[in-house]
């Protein structure tokens, strides 16, 4: 969470947003990272991603755990208020937080050791309880703060910076998320921004638990040779199957990227994500279809990216509670309460 | 037996998941609606059929709501612990039992006098199905008592009707058939009504029967609190039940829409991180647990501590440690809440007394949470949660208004000069000003549990860090000034304007043990000995507080665990000899009764070691 305030610097010549800001309101505080840091990238691309979403940076909650992806909400949205829990307990806050405010975009970070360790729990139960937000997971297979401990999503046969293999198998938060009915579930490399950076849009305007599972390589204890979650790995093993452009409500479809047939699907405000195949064996609107695929290409050591899953019609922690519309952050005042203590008395007499 | 007239208790022991938990408060409820005041203890097992069960009954006159440790009348209907139950008898008393099966050659006691009425064989000739037969000997018990202690029989009747209401109308006149045919034989068959009986009189006009979950949860709904996180654990779930149930009652629109979120956590640690979550965002939220909860939440206690983040929890005690005596209650959890969380923590606890107070301090809590920006325990317990309590009739001070504490608004925000500062003292008071998420970008901060300086900001500076454990100590101290002050009973009155002469001793104490200490001091005071008394209602201890320990050369602290923890943390915060603080404790997970403390103080005293 250390960081080091960044001067707001202005250029007239950077383009604005539909508020007037440009990128540079969208930041935040200077990253104390490693220099080459997977998780750096990632930060870019959330604020790529809410500049040209054109959010208000207010309305947005930054939440993380312990480790180092939970350092950077302290590094993009410095209008946003941010909170940074205890380990592995940042779906708790989001849900108890969403609870009182369904009004904000809310944005939790978490890495391998936070979402599939320590808060595997809370994880799993967030996804279950379909609560609205964007859930990035910035997962490069090591404990960075401590110094290079396998986390539990190293691969089998991967090597750790001392020489040590993995033995025991990986959790995969893309096949947990999607056994647990999550209804938007990505996997993107910090690497590739231009897949990533639609992702996020994409995950911010779905309605309920948006997961994007982010390779991120820990550039100081894990992009050795052997490893799994290096640079030069996921670069080799890559395989975008899907391709999604978020296109606003209003904006027109861009001209066609990528191979395969656009495939458009429209978020609950409007909005569309257009899809593209880029391999054509792949249908990211069934469920059980994305399992067999990704369970082919995991055989394979495949790292397959893009939006893997998604399904537009879930009902949300609000939905299922039937909550009223609006925020229940005032207290709710009631005008009658010794009518109601009377009443609910009647029978204690 | 001489006469004992509205003056008695009786135990009944039972087996569990056989009707009688409603057979018990059948009996209790008629004995109330009489008009004498009424105390009843149930005492359960973890389990939800097949073992011992006893609910105490002790009819009071006078008004001592607490255990007398006297069994007066036993109803001894479990064959599996008859002996024990035999042998509970206080010399005098009645032995009440199903003579279905008859005992004579066990009962040998000469200081008893047995009472037998054939329930299992009146009923299984009555009922033909197999439930019903069981549901209905323990109703035909309640007839059997309905004629040994005089009970009214319109009452009994009318409150069967309130139970079962118009839906289960058909149920009254089975159950009044169980009920005559417990009256009939035993005014057939004894000389009724008993020495020891009820008496009509108005004694609990204005007052209530209920439990101090259900007024815990009311307070909660009427405070305004909208987000409940929680995970279910004995005995704190009825307060969540009471919540739920009250909520959907009036705060559901016409539509049917919810203006509350109730979440069933998948554990401890993230219903309190639901509920500070639900505080970050400025709701009023809170979560309802036992002792093995708080054990769990401790990490994000001292999240919130130094965060400064509002929170209610509600610590309904049971006996510990570990899993401990789950549906028996103790006071072993006074430490744990108290400094709950690593490092330098310590946090605003109130401790009410019975469920009229866990009704008006779970509002106070709410308050103080947000007054303070730190989570505050409710510290009840098994008694007063779960135990039905004559209590009188729940009030709402009209006058109330919720406080929310130092929060900044959009217009505040929007007229700041310069950047909003989370962490500063500028009313000297500790207490800083927050933000809330979503209302100006001006109010952005970072809410971490790492270090920070007052600025907000991370730092790892020595200076930094610990100015702001210093403003947290300042803002612990005053809250001494908003707390519940201590309930304090001087034994001699006060002459006009001038505080009253102290006693040379004094009794200390907390929560539900306050009905026994009571008790006890008026049967002390008849002996010719005279105590103040004085009952801490939070921690930190408040100025009363010290000033009644300063006072008497003596102070007899009485508390249900084992470990004097209520003792520890007046030596610790007040800087009491450990000498002067004497040591009542009570922890088999009975509540504890009068004669308890009575005894305790007269031998201490007859030791000689206080003139």
């Amino acid at each position: 969470m250390s960081h080091i305030a960044k001067p707001v610097a202005h250029h007239s010549a950077l383009p604005k947003n539909a508020l007037g800001y440009t990128v540079r309101d969208y930041e935040g505080g200077m990253s104390t990272l490693c220099a080459g840091c997977g998780h750096d990238s990632i930060t870019a691309a959330l604020i790529q991603a809410c500049w040209q979403l054109a959010i208000e940076p207010h309305k947005v909650a930054k939440m993380s755990g312990i480790g180092c992806s939970s350092k950077t909400p302290a590094y993009f949205l410095r209008q946003a208020h941010g909170i940074n829990a205890v380990h592995g307990r940042m779906p708790s806050i989001a849900t108890g937080a969403n609870a009182a405010n369904r009004e904000l975009y809310y944005i939790g970070v978490s890495g391998d050791g936070d979402s599939l360790s320590i808060g595997f729990g809370q994880f799993a139960h967030a996804i279950r309880r379909n609560v609205d937000m964007l859930y990035l997971i910035e997962n490069n297979g090591v404990y960075g703060l401590t110094k290079g401990q396998f986390s539990a999503s190293a691969d089998i046969g991967s090597r750790a910076k001392k020489g040590e293999i993995n033995e025991q198998p990986p959790i995969d938060p893309v096949l947990t998320a999607l056994s647990l009915g999550c209804g938007f579930v990505a996997r993107s490399f910090s690497g590739d921004k231009e897949q990533l950076v639609p992702l996020i849009e994409a995950g911010l305007r779905h309605r309920g638990f948006a997961l994007i599972d982010v390779v991120s390589p820990c550039v100081a204890f894990n992009d050795h040779e052997g490893s799994t979650k290096s640079y030069a790995h996921t670069r080799e093993f890559y395989h975008p199957a899907i391709h999604a452009d978020f296109i606003e409500p209003k904006a027109e479809i861009r001209t066609a990227y990528g191979r395969g047939k656009p495939m458009p699907v429209t978020l609950h405000d409007g909005s569309t994500i257009v899809l593209r195949k880029i391999d054509v064996d792949h249908d990211p609107t069934d469920r059980s279809r994305a399992f067999a695929y990704l369970e082919r290409h995991r055989e394979a050591n495949e790292i397959v990216t893009g939006l893997l899953y998604i399904e537009e019609e879930g009902r949300d922690l609000h939905a299922l509670n039937h909550s009223v519309p609006g925020t229940l952050v005032s207290a709710r005042e009631h005008t009658d309460q010794n009518a109601i203590l009377d009443e609910v008395q009647a029978r204690y007499r | 037996m001489s006469r004992r007239v509205n003056d008695f208790t009786l135990k009944l022991a039972t087996v569990n998941g056989t009707g009688s938990a409603s057979a018990n408060s059948l009996l209790m409820k008629a004995i109330f609606r009489m008009g004498v005041p009424v105390m009843g203890k149930n005492y359960f097992p973890s389990n939800i059929q097949g073992l011992p069960t006893w609910y105490e009954i002790r009819v009071t006159e006078a008004g001592y709501l607490t255990r007398s440790g006297r069994v007066d009348l036993m109803v001894a209907m479990n064959p599996e612990t008859f002996g024990k139950d035999y042998a509970e008898i206080t010399p005098g008393g009645y032995l009440l039992y199903d003579s279905t099966w008859p005992r004579t050659r066990e009962l040998t006691r000469d200081d008893v006098q047995v009472i037998g009425v054939p329930l299992a064989e009146m009923v299984n000739h009555q009922f033909a199905d197999a439930r019903t037969r069981i549901l209905m000997k323990n109703i035909a018990y309640v007839g059997a008592l309905a004629a040994l202690l005089d009970l009214d029989m319109d009452v009994i009747e009318d409150s069967l009707k309130k139970t079962f209401g118009k839906k289960k109308a058909k149920l009254v006149d089975a159950n009044m058939q169980a009920v005559k045919l417990g009256l009939d034989y035993t005014r057939e068959h004894y000389d009724c009504p008993l020495p020891l009986h009820v008496e009509r009189t108005d004694l609990t006009e204005g007052h209530v029967i209920i439990d101090g979950n259900t007024t815990a949860a009311l307070g909660a709904m009427l405070a305004g609190a909208t987000v409940g996180a929680w995970y279910p654990i004995t005995p704190s779930t009825s307060l969540m039940d009471a919540f739920k149930k009250y909520c959907e009652k009036y705060r559901t629109n016409a539509d049917g829409q919810r203006e509350f979120c109730i979440i069933q956590a998948e554990d401890e640690l993230a219903a309190i991180g639901m509920v500070m979550g639900a505080g970050w965002m400025g709701a009023r939220a809170f979560t309802p647990t036992s002792g093995p909860g708080i054990s769990l939440m401790n990490e994000f206690i001292s999240f919130g501590y130094y965060t400064e983040l509002p929170a209610v929890l509600f610590d309904i005690q049971r006996v510990g440690p570990s899993t401990g005596m789950p549906t028996r209650t103790q006071q072993g959890d006074l430490t744990e809440c108290a400094y709950a969380g690593h490092g330098d923590t310590r946090h605003i606890c109130l401790y009410p007394a019975d469920p009229g107070e866990a009704f008006r301090f779970a509002v106070r809590a709410f308050d103080l949470a947000e007054h303070f920006q730190t989570p505050v325990f409710v510290v009840s317990d098994l008694d007063i949660g779960m135990n039905e309590w004559m209590v009188p009739e729940l009030k709402w001070d009209e006058d109330y208004r919720p406080n929310r504490g130092k929060v900044l608004s959009a217009d505040q925000l929007e007229q700041l000069t310069g950047r909003f500062e989370r962490y500063l003292d500028p009313d000297n008071d500790g207490i800083p000003f927050r933000t809330l998420p979503g209302v100006h970008p001006k109010g952005a901060f970072f809410t971490r549990g790492s270090g920070h300086s007052k600025h907000g900001i991370y730092t790892e500076d020595a200076a930094e860090y610990q100015e702001v454990m210093d403003r947290l100590k300042r803002k612990f101290h005053t809250a001494r000034r908003h707390v519940p002050a201590p309930m304090i009973e001087r034994a001699h009155a006060s002459a006009s304007g001038k505080t009253a002469r102290a006693t040379r001793c004094g009794v200390l104490t907390i929560g539900s043990c306050d009905v026994a200490v009571r008790e006890a001091l008026k049967k002390l005071k008849s002996e010719g000995t005279e105590l103040d008394y004085c009952r801490v209602c939070a921690f930190p201890f408040t100025e009363e507080v010290e000033r009644f320990l300063k006072e008497h050369e003596i102070v007899f602290v009485v508390e249900q665990n084992r470990d004097a923890q209520l003792r520890g943390m007046l030596m610790v915060e007040t800087e009491t000899s450990a000498e002067r603080l004497v040591s009542i404790l009570h922890y088999n997970g009975l509540p504890i009764a009068s004669s308890h403390v009575e005894n305790a103080v007269l031998s201490y005293l007859d030791r000689g070691q206080v003139a």
